[in-house]
């Protein structure tokens, strides 16, 4: 992941690796955030959504009426699925940059299977071995030949877009029971909540469960702040991470399944960049790149944040793509209000240095 | 070759038999050997089965398109040597291919040089605001530089809007800059080894291109050694950004159609890739700049060689991904294997 991370650098080189401290974790990973700062970042995630909220309605009259929400939903949904898995897996102190290549990846076998007359229950089966597989090829490359995630995934990234891309070829599929291709336009039940939102909403339970109240889930808080100190309290730190990788396949599968119903189409490059979207929720959701840090209710806030941004400016008849610069500037302020504190404490320090070396002229002032 | 900064082993008082194995030794050391050899097999296959594959204007078109990724990848060194990454240079990129050429419908007869030196000026802007907020808000680059990311593109998007620079637009001598070759060999290919060379000798014999080095290596013992690590840092990213500037430019004279979508939607990553793959260690302190330019080579051979070979274009990708993996495997691999003969010879020799 982030190459400034605490996690032990891996063994670049013939430098004999392995043999390192842990204690050679970057000064960075000192001046982490303090809980009280972490609840200060989702309150203030939570006022910004509110004010996305007010912005939206008091420039649109459309923005809060049900059939945007649907709208809204059917936007972002599938992001949201997959933003939940890459908040553990950031967690854990990894990363996961091939969830859009193994969603393009499921969507594509989708087609495929489809336009050979499979039944859509096999071809659903056979979606989820493909999550499994590919989730699983990721973790064993990470945590069993002890390769860094972000190298392995950008590998991955490629390597599953390009089984999309051979499966599919040039070819579009297109003609999925209407049954199915409902949720890209009609809420559950008649209600303007989307199919994808529903499932986001469910997941994001879920998730929340484990890894706020089970000890599977502070384990991977434990593994992310200190792999050493996860191995020497017994955590099966590989096992967790493979299976992690593992829970990412299998539901960026599924919102591939969901996305190409939702499109009622299949192409091979369904989902292509999204990864970053992805990452930029999570991190966006105050969870730490370095690991160890981060809550659901952050990343459901920051879900919020990033579809709200996307679809104001949508009705605003702003160019909808800049939509990148309000996520990108809120991006920037996630990841420098933590270190506000050290920041200005380094401020205080060469203003002090200052005034040691240059007395004269701080006597001259007063 | 290699520019690992590896922490010299040698025994003292070395029996006469270690100069052999020394070279030996050096051989394996040299990061970047596996990936010359695979490249070399990979060439000589293809031309076996198609020998059209080595015909000059197939290697000339190679040779044309590795250019702006070889290019790119040589900043992207730097930032990834210094234990940094930077995910913003596709839209750099992109933004500086659009702004500069527009330059030629705005201004009348204006000098190529000048439009390149804009697209410099660009991308050197970028660097440096990312340089800034990493080295000094010491945050980390990766979420810096996918925020750039995204606000550089946001602002491509809302400058370009739905206009292009199209190809009527662009003067003769700067459309024909990517053909124009001696030899079969096209310049531009020998401008950008140069440019590739200069890089790698600076990282390699420089004191504060070693020192980026050391900053990749352990920026804690690197900041107690008393490298100014901001100030590497901030150059790294500068350097970068300029690069990818300059390479929007290029990328522009040979696309010659400028929107939005300049450089491709996964551009950063194809160069981080390409990086990784040539043996520059993604986690900082080993790898060289000529190792990234073969690894953006090697992408490219194999992508001109599926198509020379008849096989769609549609396996590159899948091929790419799967050789980033092998590649990254075999170096893990060697290490380990190079560390545990290096530890038992140091034992024993110690005693």
């Amino acid at each position: 992941m982030e190459p400034d991370r605490g996690a032990p650098p891996p063994e670049t080189g013939p430098e004999l690796g392995g043999q390192t401290p842990a204690g050679a974790a970057p000064a960075v990973w000192r001046s982490r955030l303090t809980p009280r700062q972490l609840v200060r970042w989702e309150t203030g995630l939570a006022v910004v959504v509110i004010a996305i909220g007010i912005l939206g309605a008091s420039t649109s009259s459309q923005f809060l009426t049900g059939s945007n929400m649907l709208n809204l939903g059917l936007q972002s949904g599938e992001i949201a699925i997959m933003a939940l898995p890459m908040t553990l897996i950031i967690i854990s102190g990894e990363i996961d940059l091939s969830v859009a290549s193994i969603m393009g990846m499921s969507s594509a076998l989708l087609g495929y299977l489809f336009g050979k007359g499979w039944p859509l229950l096999a071809i659903f089966a056979v979606l989820l071995l493909v999550g499994v597989v590919a989730g699983a090829i990721n973790g064993l490359l990470v945590t069993r030949v002890g390769l860094p995630s972000l190298a392995v995934t950008i590998g991955t990234l490629g390597l599953y877009r390009g089984v999309a891309f051979i499966v599919l070829g040039p070819h579009t599929i297109a003609n999925f029971p209407v049954a199915y291709t409902n949720i890209g336009i009609f809420g559950v039940l008649n209600t303007n909540l989307s199919f994808s939102a529903a499932v986001f909403i469910v997941l994001a339970v879920i998730f929340g469960v484990v890894l706020h109240f089970t000890p599977v889930g502070r384990s991977i808080y434990a593994m992310g702040a200190s792999p050493e100190a996860a191995i020497f309290a017994g955590i099966r730190v590989k096992r967790v991470k493979t299976m992690l990788f593992i829970v990412s396949g299998v539901t960026c599968a599924m919102a591939g399944a969901l996305l190409t119903f939702r499109l009622s189409t299949a192409v091979n490059t369904n989902g292509i960049g999204l990864e970053l979207d992805v990452v930029a929720i999570v991190l966006l959701g105050g969870v730490s790149i370095f690991g160890g840090k981060g809550t659901i209710v952050g990343v459901v806030l920051g879900v919020l944040a990033f579809a709200g941004i996307s679809n104001a400016l949508l009705l605003t008849n702003f160019n909808q793509e800049a939509a990148s610069i309000p996520i990108g500037g809120l991006l920037l302020i996630s990841v420098f209000v933590p270190q506000m504190a050290a920041f200005s404490g380094r401020l205080r320090d060469v203003i002090a240095r200052r005034r040691r070396s240059a007395p004269a002229l701080g006597a001259g002032h007063e | 070759m290699s520019t690992t900064l590896a922490p010299p082993r040698e025994p003292s008082g070395a029996p006469a038999d270690v100069s052999s194995r020394r070279l030996t030794e050096r051989v394996f050391r040299v990061r970047e050997s596996g990936i010359i050899v695979v490249l070399a097999l990979f060439v000589l296959i293809t031309a076996l089965i198609q020998p059209r594959f080595v015909s000059s204007s197939n290697i000339q078109f190679i040779l044309v398109n590795t250019s702006v990724y070889a290019l790119v990848a040589l900043g992207e060194t730097m930032v990834i040597i210094s234990r940094n990454v930077d995910l913003s240079v596709q839209s750099v990129l992109a933004l500086s291919a659009y702004l500069s050429t527009s330059l030629f419908g705005h201004v009348h007869g204006i000098p190529i040089p000048v439009v390149f030196l804009v697209g410099l000026g660009i991308g050197l802007a970028c660097g440096v605001a990312n340089g800034l907020m990493v080295s000094l808000g010491r945050v980390p680059s990766l979420v810096v530089t996918l925020a750039t990311l995204y606000i550089i593109q946001g602002i491509d998007i809302l400058v370009v809007g739905g206009n292009e620079v199209v190809a009527s637009s662009l003067p003769a001598g700067f459309v024909a800059i990517p053909n124009v070759a001696v030899l079969g060999i096209p310049w531009l290919a020998v401008a950008i080894a140069a440019v590739i060379g200069a890089g790698a000798y600076y990282l390699r014999s420089f004191r504060s291109g070693r020192e980026l080095y050391a900053i990749g290596s352990n920026p804690d013992g690197a900041r107690l050694a008393g490298i100014p690590v901001a100030r590497r840092v901030f150059t790294a990213f500068t350097l970068c950004g300029g690069i990818a500037g300059v390479a929007g430019v290029l990328w522009a004279s040979q696309y010659q159609t400028i929107n939005t979508s300049a450089g491709g939607n996964n551009f950063s990553l194809i160069v981080i890739a390409a990086v990784v793959v040539g043996g520059v260690a993604i986690f900082g302190g080993s790898g060289s700049a000529v190792g990234a330019a073969i690894g953006a080579l090697l992408l490219e051979t194999i992508s001109s060689a599926l198509n020379v070979l008849g096989i769609s274009d549609f396996w590159d990708q899948a091929i790419a991904g799967f050789l980033l993996l092998v590649a990254i495997t075999l170096d893990r691999l060697i290490t380990i294997r190079l560390a545990a003969a290096l530890r038992t010879r140091s034992a024993r020799d110690g005693t």
